[in-house]
């Protein structure tokens, strides 16, 4: 039962983003250091911190190295994209306003079945939780919803609303296609077309071909110049100019590291723990700083 | 008067709506008790909303009384006026009454009954927000509130009168919400008509009518109690659907089919009629119906691409067999202070190999073709951790290797034992199949219990990651029902914790499960065994021997003797001697014992030996009667406790009677 009318998977997006715009949503391009999830980007994990509200809505695509499978299974991506959404605080109507993104992008929920199942969130490196759903369509899990508590180790002044769209999910499902590799992302392009190398170049780097001394190497380079940005902070005369951000990457290039360390095998079980540990210590420094700061401009 | 609440909430988790409305009925039970007459309170739940149903509510509390005491008869007048002006009368009002101690000014004060739609009003935003959950979120900031989801509607009438109350700017009224889609968005109720709009919102209130919406259903399905409730609570208006997928995935283990159906897709399985999978589920829709096939077609989808990904997994595992996995453990954490679970692995196979041949094992020892595979299985039992498969479908664990271990020509006693492993998983569970299996699965609980508790991971409360409770049960369940016999002490090491632990596991299990009472166990436990199957067949014994007519008044004469020894501080193991013997009851008493005790040794097993003890009671009896034992006589009285010692003594091997509680100490 193909779709004929389904939208391309560019579509989708332009669909989502005109959607969220319309509600209040700044729409960001994504951020350019590597993360493993759209909740890593700075737009929010630090966003969501301190009293102030924002909207905001970006596609990320996102890198999970061990999820790699050299472009041979339909289902499973080193890289995939989502569209993250922030809403905070959470309107009243948050759900009825989701429900309606999900018609803005073709589905048509009179003849579908949506279920909101629960599902909460924990991210140990970046000391945050939340509790939310997994929104279930016809038996497809197409977005993850979480209402955060906690970032950084630091109790949320404003809760907001995070709704993460899986797009090739998403899309795979409207195009009724099997493989994330057959969804036509613009007519006459297939997903594969423009994703493929990726997934098959960056599995081979992921699993085999990563040198793991330089990879330590960096690894602790990074952690090392977030780290003195973070105690520096501290004995700053000029808080508000104080380059956190520039810190913050650092952080997200350690985690990064950490992923692909793990997935080339080259992180034993003692090691493992500690690594979370370092990583989550500078995420909560950064975030801790962050809204120091944030109070100082204020 | 009747009351209806109704807590509109974002979707609440399934399994926490029962938990949610008992609180609810009882909460609202006990804060209306003044107001309400015989009326019942009716409880409902669907995951948008908890409702609560009250009838037979009157008005206002009853007017109450209540005297108020003032200075004595002796004060001076000042003080007598000011206690009148406080209550609001003049000192003539004022009555003298004694209090009890002394003769005081007092008055009996009138309290109005408080209206109860201001009881109401003022208790629910506080009551709701108390509803206990398992976790909370706070909505929409700091100072806000806390629920399991943010409230979104409350609908709160008393006679169709709304009553006002406000929680996280939400005010209560008289608007309830239909189904997401199918129904209005908001719409105004009454208690009268509140099911019946619900039911035109496409909200059936009514868990039981749910339940039979799906039960009913033409396709027959494979019967899922917890399944079924957990669709009961995840929909409002469920419409089960029939969905189909290729025959060929049938060839993947029956296992992997289900849990994909059923863990994943929260799905029902359907059966041919061999007692084979059909290639058929049934899916529960929250909607009214699927006229264009979406539903069915988008369900078949997931549910097939869930199958590939099995049949990729199980191919990709295939190429590395489970016995070239064992090393790769070593990267799978068990527990950051116990290590991996290569170490894990091999603490196991000691521990198979010590519980299946060393010398603390009695009889019957076990078969040795039994004990080569245990061995084999201890190594292997982990190494499905590894695999793609379980790492998809951690439910399976131990199930995948026990699979892969066949296809991969491991002997089946192998495969089983690995396969069974994790076995009990509950106390309804059975044990595993197989001796093997047993040993391992012993092993493995066995090994997390001494490791957790070593490193100080000791259940508390509801805290106990590690299931270390159901752990220990599970080692009680396999050792009893294997009729294993093991040295259960010797086997926990000689940490007290543990085996304090663990013992009240034992406990619980007789108590619990098979049903013997707490001082029965108690009595057979202070004997002193750590047999489990002996401690059966003791508690066995005791409880057929208990009713008979003898046995509770020698039991509770052994206590008697009991303390009468512990007041002398008499703890010498001595023979009486015979010449000191008086004659009649106490030569008696020593008779008897003599007899009694050659013909317990006698018996071959505890109940026949219960019996003969339970004869001593005539003996014993009239002994207490007749003789004195803290006589003046040193010679004569240490002579009497010598004899009340060795009695004790000798007859408290197979339970230690003075646990016993009587009848007649329960009566006192």
């Amino acid at each position: 039962m193909p779709t004929p009318n389904a939208f391309t998977l560019q579509q989708m997006i332009f669909r989502l983003k005109e959607y969220w715009g319309e509600r209040g949503c700044i729409i960001q391009e994504p951020f350019d250091v590597e993360v493993g999830a759209g909740t890593m980007c700075p737009e929010t994990f630090l966003r969501v911190l301190g009293p102030k509200p924002y909207r905001t809505a970006y596609v990320q695509p996102s890198r999970r190295p061990a999820d790699g499978r050299y472009g041979d299974n339909p289902n499973r991506l080193y890289k995939h994209m989502q569209l993250q959404v922030i809403l905070k605080p959470t309107p009243a109507d948050v759900i009825e306003q989701y429900m309606g993104s999900l018609e803005a992008i073709g589905i048509d929920l009179r003849k579908h079945d949506v279920k909101l199942e629960e599902d909460n969130w924990e991210s140990p490196t970046l000391g945050a939780w939340g509790v939310g759903w997994q929104v279930m369509l016809d038996g497809q899990e197409i977005t993850q919803f979480t209402y955060f508590q906690q970032c950084g180790g630091i109790d949320l002044d404003l809760i907001p609303a995070e709704i993460t769209y899986g797009l090739e999910r998403i899309t795979a499902f409207l195009q009724d296609v099997d493989s994330v590799y057959d969804i036509t992302w613009t007519p006459g392009v297939k997903y594969k077309d423009v994703r493929y190398t990726d997934e098959l170049q960056y599995s081979v780097y992921n699993f085999e071909a990563a040198h793991v001394p330089t990879l330590w190497k960096l690894f602790e380079i990074h952690e090392g110049e977030a780290r003195r940005l973070i105690d520096l902070y501290a004995e700053s005369k000029e808080k508000e100019r104080y380059p956190l951000l520039a810190a913050y990457d650092h952080v997200l290039k350690c985690s990064n590291l950490f992923n692909t360390l793990d997935a080339r095998g080259a992180i034993s079980v003692t090691e493992r723990v500690g690594v979370i540990g370092r990583v989550r210590k500078l995420a909560v420094g950064v975030a801790e700083a962050w809204v120091d700061q944030q109070a100082v401009a204020a | 008067m009747n009351l209806l609440l109704e807590i509109g909430c974002e979707e609440i988790p399934d399994w926490m709506l029962s938990g949610a409305l008992e609180y609810l009925r009882k909460a609202i039970g006990d804060l209306t008790k003044d107001v309400r007459q015989d009326g019942s309170i009716r409880t409902d739940a669907t995951p948008r909303r908890l409702v609560v149903r009250a009838e037979g509510l009157i008005a206002r509390q009853p007017d109450s009384e209540e005297r108020v005491w003032g200075p004595a008869k002796s004060a001076p007048a000042p003080a007598v006026a000011g206690f009148a002006k406080k209550q609001g009368v003049t000192p003539e009002q004022l009555e003298v009454l004694s209090d009890g101690k002394a003769e005081k000014y007092s008055y009996v004060r009138k309290i109005a009954g408080r209206a109860t739609a201001d009881i109401l009003a003022e208790a629910l935003p506080q009551l709701i927000l108390k509803t206990p959950f398992p976790k909370t979120m706070l909505w929409p900031g700091k100072g806000g509130a806390r629920f399991i989801r943010p409230i979104r509607w409350v609908v709160a009438l008393l006679d169709n009168k709304v009553v006002p109350f406000e929680i996280a700017d939400v005010k209560s009224g008289n608007e309830s919400a239909g189904h997401r889609r199918l129904g209005k968005y908001r719409f105004p109720v009454t208690y009268e008509n509140f099911e019946e709009k619900l039911r035109e919102n496409f909200v059936i209130l009514s868990a039981e009518e749910r339940r039979k919406r799906i039960t009913g259903y033409a396709t027959k399905f494979k019967q899922d109690g917890d399944l079924l409730e957990v669709l009961v609570n995840l929909t409002e208006w469920p419409t089960p659907i029939t969905g189909n997928f290729d025959p060929s995935f049938l060839d993947l283990p029956g296992e992997v089919l289900t849990t994909v159906m059923k863990v994943h897709q929260k799905n029902f399985s359907v059966e041919a009629g061999d007692g084979k999978l059909a290639p058929r589920f049934v899916a529960i829709t929250n909607t009214d119906g699927d006229p264009d096939g979406l539903i069915q077609h988008g369900n078949e989808n997931v549910v097939r691409a869930r199958f590939n990904d099995a049949r990729f997994f199980w191919n990709a595992d295939q190429k590395r067999k489970l016995a070239d996995r064992v090393q790769d453990l070593a990267n799978v954490t068990f527990q950051a202070k116990l290590g991996s679970y290569l170490a894990k692995t091999e603490r196991i196979v000691a521990l198979v190999r010590e519980l299946g041949g060393g010398p603390p094992v009695r009889t019957p020892a076990p078969r040795p073709a039994d004990s080569t595979h245990a061995e084999r299985a201890a190594l292997l039992c982990k190494t499905d951790l590894t695999t793609e498969l379980v790492k998809e479908f951690t439910e399976l664990q131990g199930v995948i290797g026990g699979l892969y271990a066949k296809a991969q020509g491991e002997p089946e006693e192998v495969a089983t034992a690995i396969y069974d492993h994790y076995k009990p998983v509950s106390m309804e569970d059975s044990i595993p199949r197989t001796h093997a299996g047993q040993l391992v699965a012993i092993a493995d609980k066995l090994d997390s219990l001494r490791g957790c508790f070593s490193v100080g991971i000791i259940p508390s409360g509801s805290k106990d990651p590690f299931a270390l409770r159901r752990a220990a049960q599970g080692i009680v369940k396999i050792i009893v029902d294997g009729k294993l016999r093991l040295p259960i002490r010797h086997l926990l090491g000689s940490d007290a914790a543990l085996t304090e632990f663990f013992f009240d596991r034992v406990r619980y299990y007789f108590r619990e499960i098979r049903g013997f009472k707490y001082d029965e166990i108690n009595a057979v436990l202070a004997a002193g065994s750590d047999d489990l199957i002996d401690i059966e067949e003791r508690l066995t014994a005791l409880q057929q021997v208990r009713p008979t007519a003898d046995f509770e008044p020698l039991a509770a004469a052994f206590k008697r003797v009991s303390n009468i020894l512990r007041q002398a501080e008499w703890s010498t193991k001595a023979s009486p001697n015979s010449n000191l013997l008086e004659p009649g009851p106490e030569a008696g008493l020593h008779a008897n014992f003599v007899a009694i005790s050659a013909k317990v040794r006698e018996s071959a097993d505890y109940k026949s030996k219960l019996e003969s003890i339970a004869t001593l009671r005539p003996a014993v009896d009239l002994f207490f009667d007749k003789v004195m034992v803290n006589v003046d006589n040193p010679e004569v009285r240490h002579n009497r406790l010598a004899l009340l010692h060795s009695v004790l003594t000798e007859f408290s091997t197979i339970a230690d009677f003075s646990e016993i509680v009587t009848t007649s100490q329960e009566n006192k």
